[in-house]
């Protein structure tokens, strides 16, 4: 600023809306603070209604796998194991699918694909997070379950003498409904956001890193590996950690596939059921207790989405600014 | 290791050859193998996308007709035949009250975070705790309002399930309208102001308008999205098989609702309507997805 300070006179006055001003940028204000607000009720309002089914139960809520909420005799046992198991289950397969298709997209979209070729690619990741889940939902059990079937029975049999993975590829139900099933719908539906997060953090390697790999004489997967890999490892686990937070919360679809059985097995062919689809199927029929007990689960999987959501924003952003400082 | 070694005598005195043919087969093959991999992974995705496309289209034209969009819904899951009418009202009344509430209020929060809030710490919290908040699985938000609303008011309506989209929806406008508004240039601030333009003024009348286009789209993109959305839905608005108006008293339905109640019942009658109502949905759902598009690309910021 080489310029003379301007004459003060009427730009700091009371007139022209000093008031108005004050009350917008509060009104602005209150609006950002909402986003907080929500989240701090949501916390306390549902744990407050969860209350007497998390007194009730104690520890052995998230701890015990029976869950009877209509016993013939007595007093209702509400026992989570096997719904956190189905969660985390059918999240890790979803993992073990969709990441590296999303990668490879993320690559494709990044590195290889055409310039012409980028738009319509892009198009249809978006056009895959378009689609709701419960379309997904309705297709994986009248469509994708029947068909899978088959190719289940397929693997157990091949697999059907070999020690471990005769337990983890075992008698398939009759439905399709499975653990399984779910993870390969998970799987469709978190590749659109782990891509999209995969090709941000992708694009954020410097040209200058890739040229010199080249100039080494490296071939483009040799570039891949040894420029692209080591500069966006910390944003892909925080891409991957966006969609296994995805996965974890994610109701309908699953609610559909996954067989509503509550159900421990090492058995990927078995149906089982997750935390967020028992809260869907049984909050309809449910009083007193039990219900308290659905919202509940609902608590447990908001603090574990939260604590996935809150880690994997700050690996993120924590690689995002080491590629900023670099730069500089 | 500070010896020097004498370059190894090469057979040929000319230059290496940088032909790919010239590296070593193992390498070249790798390469190949990984790059066919990768292409590979887009294809693998295109599968389910066109399977889901053609099933929906295939089995939700046999039922569509227009007493399947305009007549009430069979209260028998058994009855075949059509009607989806009240799920239709549903879908458009919650999904537009959720806009409604969701859109300004999410526009005023970009306005915090781009225009006052900037790299203060409470704007960097808000910034990341929207983001967060996009995560928050949709039924958390529908057992949130079903404890906070309908637990209060006693009765499931349409306006619980707006509620609940309007929460799910907030984060999204929130953090594409702040995109958008971080593209308008600042010239055009720093002009209004200097014209002695007072900040509020500013940001309404000369802001805003710059953003408008990018800012609709990404509202639109919300709704698309809040539009399907069904878990939120199953605890707030409850069931109806004819069309209810009010939001405000009564139970609804939506579209998403009755596809999940549909598809998981095992008769033919039920699945047809199933179909339909995914069709329909996804017609709507891509109707909104392309007129963002049609925003964005027809009323873009300038490049100056």
């Amino acid at each position: 600023m080489t310029q003379e300070e301007p004459t003060r006179s009427d730009l700091t006055g009371k007139g022209g809306g000093v008031r108005i001003e004050r009350l917008f940028s509060w009104w602005t204000l209150a609006t950002g603070l909402l986003v907080l607000a929500i989240l701090a009720l949501i916390l306390t309002t549902t744990t407050k209604q969860a209350w007497p089914a998390f007194q009730d139960m104690g520890l052995s809520f998230i701890t015990s796998s029976t869950w009877d909420p209509n016993p013939a005799s007595g007093n209702p046992v509400f026992g989570s194991l096997a719904f956190i198991y189905g969660t985390v289950v059918s999240s890790l397969i979803a993992l073990l699918i969709g990441v590296p298709i999303s990668i490879g997209i993320a690559l494709f979209l990044t590195e290889l694909a055409p310039r012409r070729l980028r738009g319509s690619a892009v198009m249809v990741v978006d056009m895959l997070a378009a689609i709701p889940s419960v379309v997904f939902g309705l297709w994986g059990v009248l469509v994708l379950a029947p068909l899978l079937v088959h190719v289940y029975q397929g693997i157990h049999d091949v697999f059907a003498s070999v020690p471990v993975l005769n337990s983890i590829f075992g008698e398939p139900v009759g439905t399709g409904r499975s653990f399984m099933t779910a993870g390969v719908i998970l799987a469709i539906m978190i590749i659109p956001i782990v891509t999209s997060i995969s090709r941000e953090v992708l694009s954020t390697v410097p040209q200058a890193n890739k040229d010199a790999a080249f100039a080494l004489g490296a071939t483009q997967w040799e570039m891949i590996t040894g420029a692209v890999f080591p500069h966006s490892f910390g944003g892909l686990v925080g891409a991957v950690m966006l969609g296994l937070g995805r996965a974890m919360g994610e109701t309908i679809a699953v609610s559909l596939v996954i067989g509503g059985a509550t159900n421990i097995t090492p058995n990927v062919f078995a149906g089982g059921n997750s935390m967020a689809a028992v809260i869907v199927q049984q909050f309809g029929e449910s009083t007193g207790t039990f219900t308290a007990a659905l919202i509940g689960l609902g608590v447990v999987l908001f603090g574990l989405t939260v604590v996935i959501n809150l880690a994997a924003r700050l690996v993120v952003r924590r690689a995002e600014a080491r590629v900023q400082g670099a730069a500089r | 290791m500070t010896t020097t070694v004498p370059p190894a005598e090469r057979a040929d005195a000319g230059p290496p050859s940088l032909r790919p043919s010239a590296l070593a087969p193992r390498r070249r093959i790798t390469n190949r193998v990984a790059q066919v991999l990768i292409t590979l992974a887009l294809v693998v995705a295109l599968v389910p996308l066109a399977w889901v496309t053609i099933s929906v289209l295939a089995r939700g034209f046999q039922i569509i007709s227009w007493e399947f969009l305009t007549e009430d819904i069979p209260n028998s899951y058994r009855r075949h035949g059509p009607g989806m009418a009240p799920a239709i009202v549903g879908t458009f009344l919650i999904t537009g009250a959720a806009a409604l509430m969701a859109v300004p209020l999410g526009v005023f929060g970009a306005i915090y975070l781009n225009e006052y809030g900037k790299q203060k710490p409470l704007a960097q919290v808000i910034r990341t705790m929207a983001d967060v908040m996009t995560g928050v699985p949709s039924i958390v938000m529908g057992l949130f309002i079903y404890t906070v609303v309908v637990v209060v008011t006693g009765e499931q309506t349409g306006f619980a399930g707006a509620l609940a989209l309007a929460c799910l929806m907030l984060p999204i406008v929130i953090r594409s309208s702040e995109e958008i508004l971080r593209l308008v240039p600042d010239d055009l601030r720093q002009a209004s102001l200097a014209l002695g333009a007072r900040r509020w003024r500013t940001i309404l009348t000369v802001v805003l308008p710059a953003a408008i286009s990018g800012i609709t789209s990404g509202a639109l993109l919300a709704i698309a999205r809040a539009a399907g959305e069904t878990a939120p839905l199953v605890a707030t608005i409850g069931i109806t098989f004819t069309v209810n108006p009010n939001l405000f008293s009564g139970q609804n339905t939506a579209l998403p609702a009755q596809i999940f109640r549909n598809a998981s019942q095992p008769f033919e009658g039920a699945q047809e309507r199933a179909w339909g109502a995914a069709l329909t949905l996804v017609v709507i759902v891509f109707v909104f997805t392309v007129l963002a598009r049609v925003v964005v690309s027809r009323f873009a910021i300038k490049e100056r």
